[in-house]
């Protein structure tokens, strides 16, 4: 006798419940219901609530709650097939430029790629101060034979960081330019901010093989493109109303506007979105190493599962290292672009 | 007056609120601005405005915040759509445009000058004063020298590879004036341009703005709310209250005859003396006449006369316009035309000394 027998029976649902009696396997619950065998008369302290495990027991044909995830797992996978044949060819070049970047990041020669960014880190950001400082952790990493993961980690966030911007700057105008657009992107944005990583690898498993570069870059970069988008959208809706009205009232079309007023004068926030996208990804490269991604997390893992203290903690501090460089470099960069930018 | 009018203004109204064509009928049935908004939640921006524009003058729109004035000048580029009106520049209602015919309309026949200055702050000075030429699609070359010779006129030389945000304000707007220029077009919007200016520096570009329209005779448009900034630039005068007009025509005229309280409050604070002119106080007369004690030019202020005078309240001038007599003062109606409508003796004394 269940707590709510009496609701199917005034509702008249009684035969209904019976045909479909006992197709349901049984639940752990129910084995051990059976085990303790007759169950106490609830008092209205033990009320429970009328969840749907709750109603399958008065009534053996409504469905229990794990059909709800099931329900879910059989439509992901009914689709599955016709989804990854959409998205497999789409997202291919995705595993191309993984696959290069690696390529490319691991066959130059120290002597050559150290250099490199440096030079990249002198035009960027024009402080000697800072150029050093990279080629120090640069150094330090490579002197602690962590060179390679720490370039294939680089070589991942740079694929992943541009096709944020390429996709993502896009968007956030869009987005700047219809509110209906706006409101229907925002809850969309915080679910991907807010989701917890893992569960972005979840379907991707599902959908792509594992050994494919493109799996972790679009967990990547579904992580990571949000706050390119969002300031992409902040800057340009804060551009000053009265240069947009000169720039009318001076005949500008709207794409005149765009490149040569609103972009340029939103270029401050669409930077510090840049800087955190790649923060972003910088954190997620390390997550993806579950999923195959090579770097610095896949020895994060290694600590991990192997209690490797050590080699945990050393590449911790690698990955710190490269977060530091990043950041300091990005906003090096964005300060410079804002020095010509004040009012 | 005979000059040719290059913008009309005919029963302009605009309202801001969800459903403006409604409350327009509100208004056109009586209803005014505080009533519109408790009762209807709606705010009336204008009513009924009708302002001719002349070629070559400098009309002024004078109000206090809140009186619309912003409101209108945006509707003589379109930059504010109207609820119901016409505007009419050199014979095209500009409300009939197309979006491309309204952006020629803006490129090439009027340009505007803006109270914050709104300049590109990414660009250099050279190149902000060239914006309206290369919005046209003229490639640098061909802006370059317009946009320098218009910032070499308002006094910015040497300043090319400047950016705004290393000039001061009167700077920036004075680029903010040559942007203006170098579009050459004939109509001027000025919205508020010298109000964030410190004073001085205020005066300076009053006295810019007259010396090049000495020379170039635009047809500007200025907002103010600074009535002395008013009667120094206008040759027509409209007065904006709650989005109506109480009064327009000539400054000196209104100054003579307000036609409401609310005018007689705005100029009881002048300096009368130094604002009226010797041509509007004066009694007109061709004849000759004995006992004169000098000749006075008819543009000169009444202050000049005082000064002249030593104070003497018998003596009388003849008023003289280009080597003519045209009028005769004496300096006794002068004193009288210092007493403003409504303010006591005192204030008589303390304005005439």
């Amino acid at each position: 006798m269940a707590t709510y027998d009496s609701l199917f029976d005034t509702l008249g649902l009684r035969d209904w419940c019976d045909a479909g009696s006992s197709s349901a396997p049984m639940s752990m619950a129910d084995l051990i219901g059976q085990a303790g065998g007759a169950e106490p008369e609830g008092s209205i302290w033990q009320l429970p609530f009328p969840s749907m495990d709750a109603l399958n027991d008065a009534c053996p044909a409504f469905p229990q709650s794990r059909e709800v995830t099931r329900g879910l797992e059989d439509g992901f996978l009914s689709i599955k097939d016709s989804l990854s044949f959409v998205l497999d060819p789409l997202t291919q070049p995705l595993s191309w430029a993984l696959e290069g970047a690696l390529w490319l990041f691991d066959t130059t020669p120290w002597w050559i790629m150290i250099p490199l960014l440096l030079l990249v880190v002198q035009l960027v950001t024009r402080s000697a101060a800072l150029v050093v400082f990279v080629a120090a952790c640069l150094g330090f990493l490579a002197f602690i034979d962590y060179y390679s993961y720490a370039m294939d980690t680089l070589a991942i966030i740079f694929v992943c960081a541009f096709i944020c911007v390429l996709l993502g700057v896009p968007i956030g105008i869009a987005m700047s330019r219809s509110d209906g657009f706006q409101r229907a992107a925002i809850p969309i944005l915080d679910m991907l901010q807010t989701l917890p990583t893992f569960v972005y690898l979840i379907p991707l498993i599902f959908l792509f093989s594992v050994t494919e570069p493109k799996l972790y870059g679009i967990a990547i970069i579904l992580y990571a493109i949000v706050p390119v988008i969002r300031l992409t959208n902040l800057g340009i809706r804060l551009v000053d109303k009265q240069v947009i009205e000169a720039a009318d009232a001076f005949g500008m079309t709207a794409r005149q506007k765009l490149w040569e007023v609103q972009i340029p004068l939103a270029l401050p926030n669409i930077m510090a979105g840049v800087n955190q996208t790649i923060m972003m990804s910088l954190a997620m490269v390390v997550i993806a190493s579950l999923v195959s991604a090579p770097g610095l997390g896949v020895l994060v893992l290694r600590g991990i599962r192997n209690l490797e203290l050590g080699v945990g903690l050393v590449s911790g501090l690698g990955i710190v290292l490269l977060a530091v460089i990043l950041d300091r470099t990005t906003k090096a960069a964005l300060a410079r672009v804002n020095s010509t930018h004040q009012m | 007056m005979t000059e040719e009018i290059k913008i009309s203004i005919r029963k302009l109204y605009k309202i801001f609120g969800e459903d403006p064509a409604a409350a327009l009928e509100h208004v056109r049935a009586g209803v005014d601005k505080t009533e519109l908004l408790d009762a209807h939640d709606h705010v009336l921006g204008l009513q009924d405005i009708n302002v001719d524009m002349h070629a070559g003058k400098i009309t002024v729109i004078m109000g206090l915040s809140g009186s619309g004035k912003s409101t209108l000048i945006r509707h003589v580029n379109r930059l504010i759509e109207p609820t119901a009106g016409e505007v009419w520049v050199n014979g095209e209602n500009i409300l009939e445009l197309d979006e491309k015919q309204l952006r020629q309309v803006r490129r090439e026949r009027m340009s505007m000058v803006f109270q914050k200055f709104a300049l590109l702050p990414h660009r250099t000075i050279l190149e902000n004063a060239g914006t309206p030429l290369s919005v046209r699609g003229l490639s640098r070359a061909e802006w370059e020298d317009e946009a320098r010779t218009w910032l070499n006129r308002v006094g910015l030389e040497g300043l090319d590879e400047q950016h705004p945000h290393q000039l001061s304000g009167g700077m920036q707007q004075r680029v903010g004036i040559a942007r203006a220029l170098t579009s050459n077009a004939d109509i001027m919007l000025m919205d508020e341009a010298f109000s964030a200016l410190d004073p001085l520096i205020r005066t300076d570009m009053q006295n810019l703005l007259l010396e090049l329209q000495e020379e170039l005779h635009k047809t500007i448009v200025f907002i103010t709310h600074d009535l002395d900034e008013a009667l120094k630039l206008a040759d027509h005068l409209v007065i904006l209250k709650d989005g109506a007009v109480i009064q327009q025509g000539e400054p000196q005229k209104i100054l003579l005859h307000p036609n409401d309280p609310y005018i007689t409050d705005f100029i009881s604070d002048i300096n009368r003396a130094r604002v009226l002119r010797v041509r509007s106080v004066m009694v007109p007369t061709r004849e000759p006449r004995d006992g004169l004690a000098g000749e006075v030019d008819h543009d000169a202020n009444l202050e000049s006369v005082i000064a002249l005078s030593g104070g003497d309240t018998t003596l009388s001038y003849r008023v003289i316009r280009k080597g003519e007599q045209v009028g005769v003062l004496s300096v006794k109606d002068l004193v009288r035309a210092l007493v403003p409508s409504e303010a006591s003796d005192e204030g008589v004394l303390s304005r005439a000394s």
